[in-house]
């Protein structure tokens, strides 16, 4: 089985989201970059698949600048066999969607599986997109995935409960949790992984569907009105009368 | 040239995040010059749909095919897809639910359109171009998006518009056959598997929402979450270690990692606020924070807050609410 998991470069998540003067570009100055939180359920699933089946490939791609090598490193240092990036900045859902199909199609994988969304753009787009694309089944968002052969079958998340869905490979799936405990790099990971190949290649084409015009910060909260405990009670008339909620 | 609107549908009954979506469409509509159809999707009564009237919705299609009464991906997208060129549709919107954006990231490549999840806004259009406001950094920020594409796709993030009522208005409900062959449904689910609700309110669809921490100690004190929740007709949710260690069910964890919430009101009951927690709540619209510890985070993001025990402040907020009768 021949896998194929997307990780995007994304802010930490504890990082202070601030923007450029003039508010057209997230601002990168000091800020640590990690494998997208969501992305590590799917790259860890893969190896986990894998290893249990003791055969197959795991192959991670990012589609990103040189300055994403670091992460596609340690998602190589948590167990994939080899990476691909596709040298470009991804310009939106559609353009990334697009470099993934093309990557697919030509390495001929049997599963794509990449997180459920990134966590700075939060599009939950590029799954479907790359489903449509290369004509296959799409599962998102997927809380579990397991192997029989040819056949995968997923637990898909719907709003109250959850589908017992079950597809044959090729397939596309975007991953969230509970589906597996994600993994942390030991340190012979770390070290095979500078020796592991990683193929740098140029962009499909330069297509976008959308253009972000302008960032801006939600407005700044008022201030918390502190209730005393002993007059709880009191919160109740406040949501009524004045937040008007209740 | 028109707006279609893709309202989802359970047990017969529009789902409330569709009927925001409903009022949206037409309201978007309206700025065009032009009418909002809906398409719909899931089991709905004839009734309920006719109902779209009051949100502005003039004419819905419905497909009677029983197989559509669950999610399939394929066959919804070929359903809608088949819509939107019937009726010519330059603007698809549709919940930021995980049907819609499901869907709309398979539609926005079969029908060449610009997608745009997670949008708060009604679009801007003057001067021919077309700019919606969307969430984006996890909710600590918002962009600005351009759809150039000639035709688009809108999600649209749960209350995030309040639906209207125009009471005694209703929609023609037209029958409607997309030819969905056997084929479209290979990816049918197998089963499906229904969690139990606190109180029959779905969380992502929830207006009030109790949420507890690891403040609440155990599981065995969620009845003092639940009483709270019940006497207010809210959801239940919680931080994501009280799932991690089973005291509750994944699908009621919230935040960076969790499901997205952004009710009415959010009370964060022995809930620290730890930056990831908050990225899945911070679009509420009122916080409310009872932590005993008066430097917890949460306090910051809050509008009310109560420092004091979880455990003597909740029974006294669930007797204020009955109180209320
Ligand atoms: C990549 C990543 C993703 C994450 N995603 C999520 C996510 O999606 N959702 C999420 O929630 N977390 C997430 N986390 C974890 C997050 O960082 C916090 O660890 C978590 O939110 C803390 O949960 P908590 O507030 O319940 O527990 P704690 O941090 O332990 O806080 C408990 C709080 O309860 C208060 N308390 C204790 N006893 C009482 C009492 N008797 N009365 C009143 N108050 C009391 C304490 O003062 C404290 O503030 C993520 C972390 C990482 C690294």
């Amino acid at each position: 089985m021949k896998f194929l998991v997307c990780i995007s470069n994304v802010p930490d998540t504890t990082t202070k989201i601030t923007f450029t003067p003039d508010n057209k570009e997230f601002n990168k100055a000091g800020v640590q970059f990690v494998i997208n939180p969501w992305d590590e359920y799917a790259l860890t699933r893969a190896i986990e698949l894998k290893e249990a089946a003791g055969s197959g490939t795991v192959t991670v791609l990012n589609v990103g600048e040189a300055d994403t090598e670091p992460n596609i490193r340690k998602a190589l240092a948590i167990g994939a066999d080899d990476a691909i990036r596709v040298n470009a900045a991804p310009k939106d859902a559609f353009f990334v969607a697009e470099q993934i199909a093309a990557i697919a199609k030509e390495g001929a994988y049997d599963v794509i599986l990449m997180g459920k969304e990134s966590i700075d753009y939060n599009g939950f787009q590029v799954h479907g997109m790359v489903g449509e694309l290369l004509g296959i089944p799409t599962v998102a968002p997927a809380m579990k995935l397991d192997m029989s052969g040819n056949t995968a079958t997923l637990e898909r998340e719907i709003e109250g409960g959850k589908e017992i869905v079950s597809v044959n490979t090729p397939f596309v799936a975007s991953c969230q949790q509970p589906m597996c405990e994600p993994r942390i790099p030991n340190m012979r990971g770390i070290m095979t992984a500078r020796t592991k190949p990683l193929k740098v290649v140029a962009a499909t084409g330069d297509a976008a569907r959308t253009q972000v015009q302008e960032y801006a910060l939600p407005p700044k909260k008022q201030g918390v009105k502190l209730i005393p405990a002993e007059s709880a009670g009191d919160l109740i008339k406040l949501l009524r009368n004045e937040a008007k909620v209740i | 040239m028109s707006v279609l609107v893709v309202v989802e549908c359970d047990k017969g009954e529009v789902k409330k995040s569709s009927l925001e979506v409903a009022t949206y469409g037409a309201q978007l509509a309206a700025q065009l010059g032009t009418s909002a159809t809906a398409i719909a999707v899931g089991e709905a009564s004839e009734a309920s749909l006719a109902r779209l009237g009051e949100q502005g919705i003039t004419k819905v299609l419905y497909d009677k095919e029983p197989r559509l009464k669950d999610f399939v991906n394929n066959a919804y997208t070929k359903l809608i897809a088949t819509a939107a060129q019937q009726e010519d549709a330059k603007v698809i919107v549709l919940a930021n639910s995980n049907i819609g954006a499901t869907v709309g990231s398979r539609l926005s490549i079969r029908l060449q359109a610009s997608l745009a999840t997670n949008v708060v806004e009604l679009p801007k259009t003057a001067g021919g171009q077309f700019t919606v406001k969307r969430g984006a950094f996890s909710g600590k920020a918002f962009s600005d998006v351009v759809l150039s594409g000639e035709r688009k796709i809108i999600a649209v993030k749960k209350n995030s518009i309040e639906a209207q009522h125009e009471a005694g208005k209703t929609a023609e409900v037209v029958a409607f056959a997309a030819q969905l062959s056997d084929a479209d449904f290979a990816d049918a689910p197998k089963q499906v598997v229904m969690q139990d609700q606190a109180g029959g309110i779905l969380l992502p669809e929830a207006e009030r929402v109790v949420s507890g921490g690891r403040g609440m100690k155990g599981p065995e004190n969620w009845h003092l979450i639940e009483d709270l929740a019940k006497a207010l007709g809210a959801a239940t949710a919680c931080s994501k270690p009280v799932s991690d260690v089973d005291w509750r069910p994944h699908h009621e964890h919230v935040g960076q990692t969790g499901i997205t919430v952004s009710p009415n009101l959010y009370i964060a009951c022995g809930i620290s606020g730890a930056i990831q927690h908050l990225a899945g709540v911070n679009s509420s619209k009122v916080i409310v924070v009872i932590n005993k510890d008066p430097e917890a985070p949460f306090f910051k993001a809050a509008n009310y807050g109560i420092v004091g025990d979880v455990f003597d402040v909740l029974p006294k907020l669930t007797a204020a609410v009955k109180a209320l009768g």
